[in-house]
């Protein structure tokens, strides 16, 4: 009941989750029902790309609710979105069966490059979907739970925090480099060929994903809308504007953020779980500090603290990149950077915040 | 065998008066060298092999350098009028020159050429007759070098030729190395006592060479006594080397630890007094290396001038750089350091880009002036790299200055008072405005001045600043924000630690490791190791 009370307050929100639903039903319809070159068919590409960015905003979904709600300015979330996205590529790695280049029944390919006679122990178990889909939440939400569990304990905050975040990622990124940590060097997970035993290269399995993103998306938002707006959200808020007065008036402030920081841990992988198999590959640059400070600013344009700005954001950030990558291929670094100087300094609610504040002067008049 | 080494070794005593004749008259028996040459063009190995004798015993000025060129194989006879010539291949030809005259004759076909051929056995005397007169080289340096090339490859002829030199030696080092090498040879000896003797002699040389041949010693030894003796010179040798070798890892761990200090002190600044984290500090360390890199480009000729030239000149494009962004885009944002961040994050990626589109995104290679390369070397275990040495050496001069700076300067004063408490400061009639930017462009200057250490280490490319920004990070936020010595000791102790980690778990895994522990360190004192002064609780 709270929770349709919780969406019902929310009119943008609303407005956005009928535009995704909308979007998980005609997208996908658009691709199998139109023949191609039918002037309504959405292609393979396209529909794929488009699900890459309901990925990347699940994720910053995942970043507002730390940052937006907690105040928490988390440098480090692509680690747990890559953390996710390894589950899933190991599942699919096992997928693969011996219809490697090696064609060794046993081993992925790299382990028979490396010469491992067997597969390591923490591979074992990802044959089965429901265990893969088990450790694409755990993983990262274990990750989350101890870092959250140290550092909110000894009352980590701001800046310091930050780097610390940052500083997990580069070591993350560092250790997944080595190619004795089993989960295939700098090459990464790739060569997937089917995914519970439908194909990958087949439109309709992608359409399948593009669904399931979608999905994925507008569940993640609902929860996350819940969660904010429930007595803990209260709570978090308050903790973001004045966290020693929140913990004066007897809040376990430590508890509040470990729950909301290993909860985005959750999202965060599930969207890297989604997005592995629709690229096709997963490798260690997504542990990258780069990657996880442009999660940061899409949600910085779109607005932090509404959670559709944070998907906003995603959306219109990633689309700019790929339109401008591929345009002018220098531009892409002055862009975001400029993305970056320009929304701190004009721009600080976002542009969900810009326009809100646009209507309100209307209203004024 | 045994026959021929002793006709070596008579016809070497036999020479040995004419050798020292032939060294105190110079050049007068060029005859014998001639004879000499004249005979190398003889089909019998024999007879070649008194040829090479003759030409080490005429004393002439080009002995050496022919004894050289028969080694090389470079050595040939125009077969139709038997000239000497010296000959470079050159396709299927040689390029060849006059090897007396030195005369340039063109290129020549091959089968107009006979080579001077060389057997194994004459390899080694050839070896053996050029050791010697290396031994008679005006030069110590390269009798020095020379009595160590024969601790290598130790025959009898040798032997009487290191004997026949100690005589008349006078360089203490050179007399040193002779000294040891006769006692590697002595180790072979039949009598006990002059193993004994020959132990004694070398114990505690470091030249890995003695540690092999004791080594082999201990295999065949039966005397209990020299065995005992063996084990225990080797014991020594292998605990000195343990200790060199770990003098050695901390030189190394030293050296990264400057560069971190270097890295890290004007983030270290910048962060203690305004409180905001410089994301572009990376680039700003990469403007720096980018200067010392135009400078050398401007004077070619002067390297070592460039280099000097381009500390202030780094100083200043880096220090106007921040001064620049404090001004444009820092000042609006201060007490919003998350956003501070994220706005200097973006200036990361515009500097990198600018970069890349000026000097393109391939590295550079700074050139390191002739006195910054070589290396010290204190024994045959421990040599220390010049630059790496000079690096540390500057490292610890900007530290001091900086710190007089900030001790005695009154610009020192505000920015302590500044960090301290702010509004107290403003109070007191501190510009902190001014003293923000001010320190800004102090923090940046030094990172430029990082930069041009750094282009002495490593190539100079557009990602150089972002393989140090998360180092640097650990390092300030390791030692204690804001405070000088905090980062100082910070970064050697992870220099340090970081480079004896490395042989045990090798150079990534240290790193995750030490990440892994800050990060831990974090959690137990989150004001670092040197807490910052004054009121900072929120």
């Amino acid at each position: 009941m709270s929770i349709i009370k919780s969406l019902y307050r929310d009119k943008v929100g609303m407005v956005m989750l009928t535009l995704l639903t909308l979007m998980a039903v005609i997208i996908p319809a658009c691709n199998q029902v139109f023949p191609e070159g039918h002037t309504f068919h959405i292609s393979t590409f396209t529909m794929t790309l488009l699900g890459k960015y309901l990925c990347y905003a699940l994720l910053a979904l995942s970043v507002d609710l730390v940052w937006g709600y907690l105040g928490i300015l988390s440098l480090g979330h692509g680690a747990f979105f890559g953390l996710g996205g390894y589950a899933m590529g190991m599942y699919l790695m096992r997928q693969i069966g011996d219809r490697g280049v090696y064609g060794n029944p046993l081993l992925p390919d790299f382990m028979v490059f490396l010469n491992w006679q067997e597969l390591p122990w923490f591979w074992h178990g990802f044959n089965w979907f429901a265990f893969a889909m088990l450790m694409v939440m755990l993983a990262p939400a274990a990750l989350a739970f101890i870092f959250g569990w140290f550092a909110f304990k000894s009352r980590v905050t701001g800046v310091y925090l930050s780097i610390i975040t940052q500083a997990m990622t580069y070591a993350l990124l560092l250790a997944f480099f080595r190619n004795e940590m089993g989960f295939g060097g700098n090459n990464g997970l790739t060569d997937f060929k089917d995914i519970l035993g439908f194909s990958l290269q087949n439109d309709a399995t992608k359409a399948g994903l593009f669904m399931a993103s979608a999905i994925a998306l507008i569940l993640g938002y609902i929860s996350c809308r819940y969660i904010t707006q429930s007595k803990l959200g209260r709570v978090c808020t308050a903790i973001r504007d004045q966290e020693s007065r929140v913990r004066f008036l007897g809040y376990r402030v430590e508890h509040a953020k470990l729950f909301i920081f290993t909860f985005s841990a959750v999202l965060a992988g599930i969207a890297g779980a989604l997005y592995v198999p629709q690229v096709g590959i997963i490798n260690p640059t997504e542990f990258s500090p780069l990657n996880s400070i442009e999660i940061v600013i899409w949600v910085a344009v779109g607005g932090r603290a509404t959670l559709y700005g944070a998907v906003a954001g995603a959306l219109v950030v990633n689309y700019a990149k790929s339109y401008l990558t591929a345009a002018f291929p220098d531009a892409w670094l002055f862009g975001l950077g400029a993305l970056f100087i320009l929304v701190t300094l004009f721009l600080p609610q976002g542009i969900s915040g810009g326009i809100t504040a646009l209507f309100k002067k209307k209203e004024a008049r | 065998m045994n026959t021929v080494l002793q006709f070596i070794i008579t016809g070497l005593l036999f020479c040995l008066p004419i050798l020292s004749t032939s060294v105190a008259f110079g050049a007068t028996q060029s005859a014998e060298f001639e004879q000499g040459v004249q005979l190398l063009a003889s089909k019998s190995f024999t007879e070649k092999e008194q040829a090479i004798h003759m030409i080490g015993n005429s004393g002439d000025p080009l002995a050496i350098k022919t004894l050289q060129a028969v080694y090389a194989g470079k050595l040939f006879f125009v077969k139709k009028d038997k000239t000497l010539v010296y000959g470079e291949p050159d396709g299927s030809t040689y390029s060849v020159t006059d090897f007396i005259s030195g005369e340039d004759l063109g290129l020549i076909k091959k089968r107009k050429l006979k080579k001077i051929t060389i057997n194994n056995k004459l390899r080694g005397v050839l070896k053996s007759v050029l050791a010697g007169l290396n031994l008679q080289h005006p030069d110590p340096k390269q009798r020095l070098a020379a009595a160590e090339e024969i601790l290598t490859g130790l025959n009898p002829e040798l032997i009487t030729l290191l004997k026949k030199s100690l005589l008349t030696e006078q360089d203490p080092e050179v007399r040193e190395a002779l000294t040891s090498a006769l006692a590697v040879a002595g180790l072979h000896h039949q009598d006990p006592q002059q193993r004994l003797a020959s132990l004694a002699l070398i114990a505690g040389n470091l030249n890995p060479v003695v540690k092999n041949a004791i080594q082999a010693l201990i295999e065949k030894e039966n005397d209990p006594i020299v065995l005992k003796k063996a084990e225990a010179a080797l014991k020594v040798i292998e605990a000195k080397s343990t200790w060199y070798a770990r003098l050695e890892t901390l030189f190394f761990g030293l050296s990264l630890g400057s560069v971190l200090v270097l890295a890290a002190i004007g983030l270290a600044i910048t962060f203690g007094v305004i409180g905001v984290i410089n994301m572009a500090h990376g680039e700003l360390i990469m403007l720096g290396a980018y200067t010392t890199y135009v400078l050398q480009q401007l004077m070619p000729n002067y390297i070592g001038l460039a280099l000097a030239l381009s500390i202030p000149a780094a100083f200043c494009v880096s220090g106007l750089t921040g001064i620049l962004i404090e001004k444009s885009v820092i000042r609006f944002l201060y007490g919003r350091p998350l956003e501070t961040l994220l706005a200097t994050f973006g200036i990361s990626l515009v500097l990198q880009q600018t970069v890349r589109s000026i000097f393109s995104p391939l590295n550079r290679s700074v050139a390191t002036p002739d006195w910054m390369s070589g290396s010290l070397v204190i024994n045959p275990l421990l040599s220390l790299t010049t630059n790496r040495v000079t690096i540390f050496l500057f490292a610890m001069i900007v530290f001091a200055g900086l710190f007089v700076l900030l001790k005695k300067s009154s610009l020192g004063l505000n920015v302590r008072a500044v960090a301290q408490n702010r509004n107290m400061a403003r109070a007191m009639g501190v510009k902190a405005a001014r003293v923000d930017a001010l320190t800004f462009g102090l923090g940046s200057g030094i990172a430029g001045i990082a930069g041009v250490a750094l282009s002495q280490l490593t190539n100079v490319g557009p990602n150089l600043g972002q393989a140090y920004i998360i180092d640097s990070f650990m390092v300030v936020v390791f030692g204690g924000v804001g405070n000088l010595w905090g980062t100082l000791v910070g970064g050697l102790s992870l220099g340090i630690a970081n480079k004896f980690l490395e042989p045990w778990i090798g150079a990534v895994l240290a790193k995750i490791i030490i990440l892994i522990f800050i990060i831990l360190f974090i959690q137990k004192r989150p004001q670092g190791l040197f807490p910052q002064k004054g009121r900072a609780a929120e």
